[in-house]
């Protein structure tokens, strides 16, 4: 893995959002959405990130493409540096990364036609002429598979897999490098989630894309992603090869979570051992103490009350952020406050 | 079809159907099932299968107009459902079939405590004092795994969070000692560790307090998990039906089939690539007369363009409908 290119690296990235209070708004707190997480995204591959509503997987996501004005931290994508760029500077890198939405209905021009959708990241970002970005439009159409004819018609005449490739034409329009995917498919029925699956996955080999996948649907991430993050109130707990990370979690989230899954095999399901997590997740305007997860851990220990786990290597491409894991050695030894909450990798 | 008199529930030949000015939508049509005593009948299906509608058609739930229910009949306790007036409706509702809503942020009335709201259909339905009805209501909270229950029935919905907003719906809905919950897609809306927390509470009150459920879903690992029998629906229409193991290891219907392999785990085997049903499901804009699934299923042949298949039966309470035979792989005749 060392040999392949780093697309992404993400180092350290913190998304506060304020939270003001009083007649003069003074400044009380901060919602911590995503909380110092760091990873890199090698050219060509799915990352998968998964999480329950609220872990601060889709802020990440927009975060890295600063569609934020981040915190702290460092993005670099494809070897430029965009987390302290202005957003008019951002204008010319925006082509080599993209976002295809979650809600197809939404994010859709409904006084838009199919072809204007398509062809506006075109008229932004190029100076070509209307036949080269007709072309190009087909063209696009063809590879989601959408018919040709359909070019001229409105949003509210598609179904919601069809609006899907439409965002997904979209997003390809500027031929992009990495395409940060945002629950794409949960607003879609079983079958039809299938077909955008495919289609991602069929694109993804044509045009050598690498993906985002943010998902809250485990079963459809293991399918699609070759990596995959699991993050929990603003902070990624595991990051680990597909298999690595379902075969043999290592934190107890990433357990619970996936024995949480219902098994459409009731002979399965009758043998399944569940982890039932109790409670909610903590609000992340005021995060517990320690670590973030020590309030529905089935195995929380005295110091996860204490001390926030650091981030750290396991196995090879295998991180973890738990004291289960800490070797004899460094267990209960407090180090520096301000340690315990970097992610270097 | 299982015919026996005891059923709690016993739907024969629904046919809901919504007029809208462009024209009539087809949404059920001749739907049958029965409910037995103390079952978890699941009922699976994509969105605009008709699952919904025909649950709410049963109970008077639909604004009428734009919906009809043109034929059928609903025997619950002796009566025929759809003859009922709005009144005596009501007075079933809440009381004798209790209601879960999929979507708990909005179904709950953000201005009444929640305390106010569990306690509303006791009074009305059994005629509680308030101090007993609270009380009442208080145990109900803390059945539903409520900690502090007293102190919480005066909170508003949105001092809850989703999933205990859920299981305070389940609480209302569980307030009168209903003989049938139609649960519609309550765990839809929740994460998987807050969905496992409520199918466990569900399985557990079934055990205490014995009533039939019918739930609404579209995930398989769901219906797999908690259900007794599973009913599958497909254009307005069941195209299976019959008890959930024999279903999920001998489906007989290439919808149903097809349906089980598009779907990912996260356990088992991991395949290459998904399995796809190609094409849109139909819209319903007149009265079926071929099967709904033609035009996407891989079996189809000439005469599911000719007839609309009827129920056969496949094994002992496992039908489906369909003319293509799952064990031959050919016609079936009759």
């Amino acid at each position: 893995m060392a040999d392949r290119r780093k697309l992404v690296e993400v180092r350290d990235l913190k998304m506060y959002f304020p939270i003001t209070s009083g007649v003069l708004r003074r400044h009380s707190g901060d919602i911590k959405a995503v909380d110092g997480v760091s990873f890199d995204i090698y050219e060509g591959e799915t990352l998968g990130v998964v999480g329950e509503s609220g872990c601060g997987k889709s802020t990440c996501g927009r975060a890295v493409l600063r569609l934020y004005d981040i915190t702290t931290g460092t993005i670099k994508i494809d070897g430029v540096e965009i987390g302290t760029k202005s957003q008019s500077a951002l204008r010319k890198t925006r082509p080599t990364m993209q976002m295809v939405f979650q809600d197809p209905q939404a994010c859709l021009n409904p006084r838009m036609t199919v072809a204007g959708i398509i062809s506006e990241p075109l008229d932004e970002h190029t100076n070509w002429s209307k036949a080269q970005k007709l072309d190009k439009i087909y063209e696009l159409m063809d590879a989601v598979g959408l018919n040709r004819n359909f070019a001229n018609r409105y949003p509210h005449a598609f179904s919601g897999g069809q609006r899907q490739r439409i965002g997904i034409a979209r997003a390809l329009a500027l031929n992009p490098k990495f395409i940060i995917c945002d629950e794409p498919i949960a607003a879609l029925d079983v079958s039809i989630q299938a077909q955008v699956v495919n289609l991602l996955e069929k694109l993804q080999d044509e045009f050598g894309l690498t993906y985002m996948f943010i998902s809250h649907d485990l079963s459809m991430v293991r399918h699609i992603a070759d990596r995959v993050a699991v993050m929990y109130l603003g902070k990624i707990v595991e990051l680990a090869p597909r298999d690595a990370l379902y075969n043999s979690p290592r934190h107890p989230y990433t357990e619970a979570l996936l024995s949480a899954v219902p098994d459409p095999d009731p002979k399965r399901e009758e043998r399944a051992e569940r982890i039932v997590l109790t409670g909610d997740v903590p609000s992340p305007a005021n995060p517990p103490k320690g670590c973030n997860f020590c309030t529905r851990c089935p195995k929380v220990m005295d110091i996860c009350r204490e001390i926030d786990p650091e981030y750290r290597e396991l196995e090879p491409g295998h991180f973890v952020a738990c004291h289960l894991h800490n070797t004899a050695g460094t267990t209960g030894a407090p180090r520096d406050e301000h340690n315990q909450q970097g992610e270097d990798a | 079809m299982p015919q026996d008199g005891q059923s709690v529930l016993h739907v024969q030949d629904l046919k809901t159907v919504f007029s809208t000015r462009s024209g009539d939508i087809h949404a059920v049509n001749r739907v049958s099932f029965a409910l037995q005593p103390g079952e978890l009948l699941g009922v699976v299906g994509e969105s605009g299968s008709g699952k919904s509608v025909t649950m709410m058609s049963l109970i008077g739930l639909l604004p009428m107009p734009p919906a009809e229910v043109r034929e059928g009949s609903v025997e619950f306790d002796g009566h025929d459902l759809l003859k009922l007036g709005r009144k005596e409706l009501q007075a079933l509702r809440g009381r004798d079939i209790g209601f879960v809503f999929q979507d708990p942020m909005t179904s709950l009335n953000p201005v009444f405590t929640v305390g106010f709201q569990i306690m509303e259909p006791l009074r009305r339905h059994m005629g509680m004092d308030k101090p007993a009805a609270r009380k009442r209501a208080a145990e109900l909270l803390q059945l539903v795994g409520i900690s502090d229950a007293e102190r919480r029935l005066k909170d508003f919905p949105h001092q809850f969070s989703g999933g205990m907003r859920q299981r305070v719906m389940i609480a209302i809905a569980l307030a009168c000692d209903p003989k049938v919950l139609i649960a519609d897609e309550p765990t839809t809306a929740l994460d998987v560790t807050i969905q496992a927390q409520i199918l466990e509470l569900v399985k557990d009150l079934r055990q205490k307090l014995g009533m039939s459920i019918i739930w609404i879903t579209h995930d398989l690992g769901v219906i797999a998990g908690i259900a007794d029998r599973v009913m599958v629906m497909y254009g307005g229409q069941v195209v299976e039906y019959g008890p959930v193991r024999e279903v999920f290891a001998n489906p007989a219907h290439p919808y149903t089939r097809a349906l089980m392999t598009t779907v990912p785990s996260v356990r088992g085997e991991r395949a290459e690539k998904l399995n796809v049903i190609e094409g849109q499901p139909p819209i319903l804009s007149q009265h079926p007369t071929a099967c709904p699934f033609r035009a996407r299923c891989p079996k189809a042949f000439d005469r599911c363009g000719r007839e609309n298949p009827r129920r056969y039966t496949v094994a002992p309470g496992h039908d489906a409908a369909c003319f293509w035979d799952h064990e031959t792989g050919g016609a079936r005749d009759g």
